[in-house]
């Protein structure tokens, strides 16, 4: 399934637990399994979607990859190093190849620094020396990302939100990264300004070599971005497959559900579209659902749902579901689903 | 619920022991340092005219000469089960709740506070009422008609009522109000008259330190209130509450002024708290015989028993206050869990 | 006459930095038991118009002129006391987001009770019956009892089916719902969008819904008005607006996002620059200094506003160039891209 020997980012059986502690001497009574067990790879030059409604643990997940949350179970590895557990020393050096774009360009952006000084920070905390100096090193990235190089005084209050976010890219920029979590990079900005966004994010994967994870709760931004798309519910991948497979042939049926709930601008489609419509909200990550977490809202539950836990298996090549009944299932779909089982030579090509 | 309540009196009670020891420590280590001996403080209860020998025996006798631990252990003690005292020819008995035996009034500490304490009560419970509703009141208006002349005039005297000190205003309204004055609204003497012998006599008397007291923080609540509503007013739920078609008054009153409120009476409860531990200024400005008088007298005479039984019940007060804050908050705000 | 007619309304505030035109010159109508879609970025204007066709834009400062009919009665120049009494009873809203729109400190049956008994003189026991019963039909289980719970004890759903049961507690024939679904979760989203859907039908009320998101317009509206700069820049059937727009700011909006019904594009084609400060619009078309067509106006859009007139059968487009043009553009330029690679 891995075309390069090494994938850039490898996350495995990723958890993170936040305690929930009761009584006089503040025991443990339980968790919030916010993250429960995430396995994927990241391959250099692609870009990873990751969605899901709110609870799902998509957030909490890009803050584990970029250590902003300490993980309480499984390994992280960047480049082959483990940082699942690297002190913030050790981890100052590879933060310039992983940064993060943060969804609301108002706040994340300190309102008394100057956008030169907010795009220079970088430099000057990694201690990095530029040839031609750091201002002008930050004019050239304002220029890639579309802002004007002579902006470098002025204040993040002066720019429009989609500028912001733009600032907000500039930084991440800085250092040149390898990877870049961008975390609803386009969601708090206006539509005409997230195609602006989105389309600027393309360009400059193609021309600085960037790799993506993207968590975004618009399916449609994330199709439109992505090269494979991971599906999370309550803390656990329910599907990961290349776009085209995702989209086209959803395999989970909470994956199904989510593409049938988007409203298509399209009026001759009114009415005329298979829906599905769940029933309730996303439960709560307290108290989750036990064996497969969906089966609550499921049209497809049966009684294994409640008591076995489906594993996240690929039931074709590169397309892994975790479901006891999946859709869309290639043909050879009577051989229960057991281990991750690699697709069977000359099974199912395209 | 239960839970929380009981954890929070176990932290209460330890609070208090806390306070306590750190009070006893510097009333007791800091004479010391400075160079008193336990004959020099003993000196000072048994009169002048004592002999070095009988001076010696009176510091023996009031444990002068354990080290600290003991001495606050006896203090501790006596808190609980009550003490004995003797520096003389008679012992003393200073029951259960002992904090303490003063020696310069030949009086345990404890009864005498009980005595302040209606005074003291009196006194910030009175001021309290007069200051949240004038000072919610004042607020009010003057976040619905911010920028208007009375917006700028009440914030204007708002400002002067949290700059000015006590014995400012409390003189100025002495010389204009008080008994004889051009516009006396007080009794003759202004002395306290204990509610339970003459309510008409107790309120006149303390109108006039009520007043004083109420100003000061008025000005307070009322800026607090302001922009407490100025921000509430802003909420999208009196957006709602409009498009439902309520009247203004009770978008206002039941809407925003709810919203407004609960910070208020959180500062509110601290602040009571506070004063039931004594209004120093105020009562001794207008003469009053409450817990502040009482300390300010204490230390005055060096009187470090009586000055340590008023820490205390300073504190308990503020203790008392912030649990009653704390539940209050979750009777105010349904969103509070306590847990 | 139709059931709700806005005609050439203005709703002005004055500032420190100048005067911000949020409405200026919005005229549309819309009759009983259809919906109307209005499509905007941030500062477009649409929210501005729906809290002032309940007279809830910010009172004492705002310059309000023009006409808003309600069944014939004029808002407008009506005392604020007539206004209050329509509002919740004859016109109600539903807000974006539930949990800051709704009290914190009552439960939803006290809030929905009250806004009962402000239009319908009943006893507390008899609100509290109703408050029930409209909780039950809009689908939130075992209403009895969670009609005592207090807004933050619901989830986002919920709480959005609260709102709109206290929306429809009296009744109305005018229901504005200002980016309904925006604060939920997809799955959500489409179940509120149907309920929506029925309980027009069920009310027979006029619907406006206000939004940034075509796909939820598309779903639910029978006409369309796209707002920019505080204007109504196009108006017409759903099908106008999605089939055979002719402005190219709706072109621009279309190109912007992707889509989840069509092949995915190489590349989305959004609108250069940002939308304009209301302080100060641009010259002429206020879409001008974004416009890719711009040139093709022999540089009338910088200096005169176009009219918004109408190209065919209700469709009005409030542009320079010539409706042929346009359709031309439409066809052969624009389209094509939009379908895929």
């Amino acid at each position: 399934m891995s075309e390069t020997p090494e994938p850039l980012l490898s996350v495995e059986g990723l958890e993170k637990h936040f305690p929930i502690t009761k009584g006089l001497i503040k025991r443990q009574v339980g968790a919030v399994k916010a993250v429960d067990g995430l396995t994927f790879d990241v391959r250099k030059g692609e870009t990873l979607g990751l969605v899901g409604e709110s609870g799902c643990g998509k957030t909490t997940t890009g803050r584990l990859i970029t250590r902003l949350l300490e993980p309480t179970g499984g390994t992280v590895r960047f480049e082959g190093h483990d940082i699942t557990h690297m002190s913030q020393g050790a981890l100052r050096p590879l933060r310039r190849d992983m940064q993060m774009i943060f969804q609301d360009p108002y706040s994340s952006l300190n309102p008394r620094h100057t956008v030169g000084a907010i795009v220079g920070a970088p430099f000057r905390i990694q201690g990095v020396k530029t040839e031609q100096g750091t201002k002008k090193a930050v004019q050239e990235i304002l220029e890639l990302v579309g802002l004007n190089p002579e902006h470098y005084n002025r204040y993040p209050h002066e720019f429009s939100g989609g500028q912001r976010q733009r600032i907000g890219i500039a930084r991440t920029l800085a250092l040149k990264p390898k990877l870049i979590i961008a975390d609803e990079p386009v969601s708090a900005l206006d539509v005409s300004i997230q195609a602006q966004v989105v389309n600027l994010l393309e360009d400059l994967q193609n021309e600085l070599d960037l790799t993506y994870v993207v968590i975004a709760h618009d399916l449609s931004v994330v199709r439109h971005i992505s090269d494979r798309v991971a599906v999370m519910y309550l803390g656990k991948i329910v599907e990961i497959a290349d776009r085209k497979g995702l989209y086209e042939r959803p395999m989970h049926p909470y994956t199904t559900a989510l593409l049938s709930a988007v409203p298509i601008p399209d009026v001759k489609a009114r009415g005329g579209r298979d829906r599905i419509r769940l029933q309730g909200d996303v439960p709560s990550p307290l108290n989750p659902p036990p064996a497969c977490r969906f089966h609550t809202r499921c049209w497809k539950a049966q009684e294994v749902c409640k008591t076995v836990e489906p594993p996240l298996v690929a039931l074709a090549p590169g397309h892994q579901v975790a479901c006891h009944f999946p859709e869309n299932a290639p043909a050879p779909a009577d051989a229960a689903p057991e281990a991750a089982v690699p697709a069977a030579p000359g099974a199912a090509t395209e | 619920m239960v839970t929380y309540i009981i954890r929070r009196l176990i932290w209460g009670v330890v609070m208090l022991a806390i306070v306590s020891m750190i009070t006893f420590a510097i009333f007791f280590l800091v004479p010391r340092l400075a160079g008193a001996t336990s004959e020099s403080l003993a000196a000072r209860y048994v009169g002048r005219t004592a002999t070095a020998e009988q001076v010696k025996l009176a510091a023996e006798r009031l444990g002068f000469n354990d080290p600290l631990v003991v001495q606050y252990g006896r203090f501790a003690k006596g808190i609980v089960a009550g003490a004995d005292y003797s520096y003389g020819p008679t012992v003393e008995h200073c029951p259960a709740p002992c904090l303490g035996y003063s020696f310069l009034s030949r009086l345990p500490v404890w009864p005498d506070l009980l005595d302040r304490v209606p005074v003291t009560g009196s006194l910030a419970i009175g001021a309290a009422i007069i200051w949240l509703i004038a000072g919610v009141a004042t607020g009010v208006i003057s976040a619905l008609r911010r920028g208007s002349l009375f917006d700028r005039a009440a914030m204007s005297v708002a400002l002067a009522g949290v700059s000015l000190p006590i014995f400012f205003t409390g003189i100025v309204s002495l010389v204009l109000f008080s008994y004889g004055r051009p516009f006396a609204i007080t009794a003759p003497g202004g002395s306290y008259t204990p509610f339970l012998t003459n309510p008409a006599l107790w309120a006149y008397g303390l109108i006039l330190p009520w007043i004083t007291l109420a100003f000061l923080y008025a000005a307070g609540y009322a800026r607090l209130t302001r922009s407490g509503m100025l921000e509430t007013m802003n909420e999208d739920y009196i957006r709602t509450a409009r498009a439902k078609g309520l009247t203004e008054r009770v978008v206002v009153v039941k809407h925003g002024l709810r919203g407004a409120l609960t910070p208020i009476l959180t500062i509110f409860g601290l602040d009571l708290g506070l004063l039931m531990g004594g209004a120093v200024l105020t009562e001794s400005t207008f003469s009053l015989p409450g817990i502040g008088k009482y300390a300010i007298d204490a230390i005055v005479n060096q009187d470090l028993p009586k000055v340590m039984g008023v820490v205390l019940v300073a504190a308990f007060f503020v203790v008392l206050a912030n649990l009653l804050v704390d539940l209050l908050y979750a009777v105010v705000d349904p969103r509070v869990r306590l847990a | 006459m139709s059931f709700l007619e806005l005609e050439d309304l203005r709703i002005h505030f004055p500032t420190d930095d100048g005067l911000v035109k949020s409405v200026d010159g919005l005229s549309f109508s819309l009759e009983r038991g259809k919906t109307l879609g209005i499509v905007g970025e941030s500062g477009s204007g649409k929210s501005v118009t729906s809290l002032g066709i309940l007279g809830l834009h910010k009172g004492g400062r705002a310059r309000i002129s023009g006409e808003i009919r309600l069944d014939g009665d004029e808002l407008v120049s009506a005392g604020p006391e007539h206004v209050r009494a329509l509002r919740g009873k004859k016109m109600a809203m539903i807000f974006q987001d539930p949990l800051s729109a709704m009290h914190p400190y009552y439960t939803v049956g006290a809030q929905i009770i009250e806004a009962y008994r402000i239009h319908n003189p009943v006893s507390k026991a008899v609100a509290r019956k109703h408050a029930i019963d409209m909780l039950g039909r809009v689908g939130i289980p075992q209403p009895d009892r969670r009609v005592d719970s207090y807004p933050h004890e619901f989830s986002g759903g919920m709480r959005q089916r609260a709102m709109i049961a206290m929306a429809l507690s009296c009744d109305p024939e005018l229901l504005i719902a200002d980016e309904p679904t925006t604060a939920l979760d997809v799955t959500v989203q489409a179940q509120i969008l149907d309920l929506m859907r029925d309980l027009q039908q069920e009310f027979n009320s006029a619907l406006i819904i206000i939004t940034h998101d075509l796909g939820v317009v598309a779903e639910l509206s029978d006409d369309i008005l796209v707002m920019y700069g505080g204007k109504c820049i196009e108006y017409g059937t759903a099908e106008d607006i999605f089939e055979r727009p002719e402005h190219p700011y709706t072109w621009g909006l279309l190109g912007s996002m992707p889509r989840l019904d069509r092949e995915p594009t190489e590349r989305l084609m959004p609108i250069k620059g940002t939308p304009p400060s209301l302080i100060n619009v641009p010259s002429g078309c206020a879409f001008h200094p974004r416009c890719a067509f711009e040139g093709r106006t022999g540089g009338k859009a910088k200096t005169a506003v176009p009219e918004l007139l109408e190209t065919e059968g209700g469709h009005l487009v409030r542009c320079h160039m010539a409706g042929e043009e346009r359709r031309a553009i439409w066809e052969n330029e624009i389209k094509p891209n939009l379908e895929s690679v």
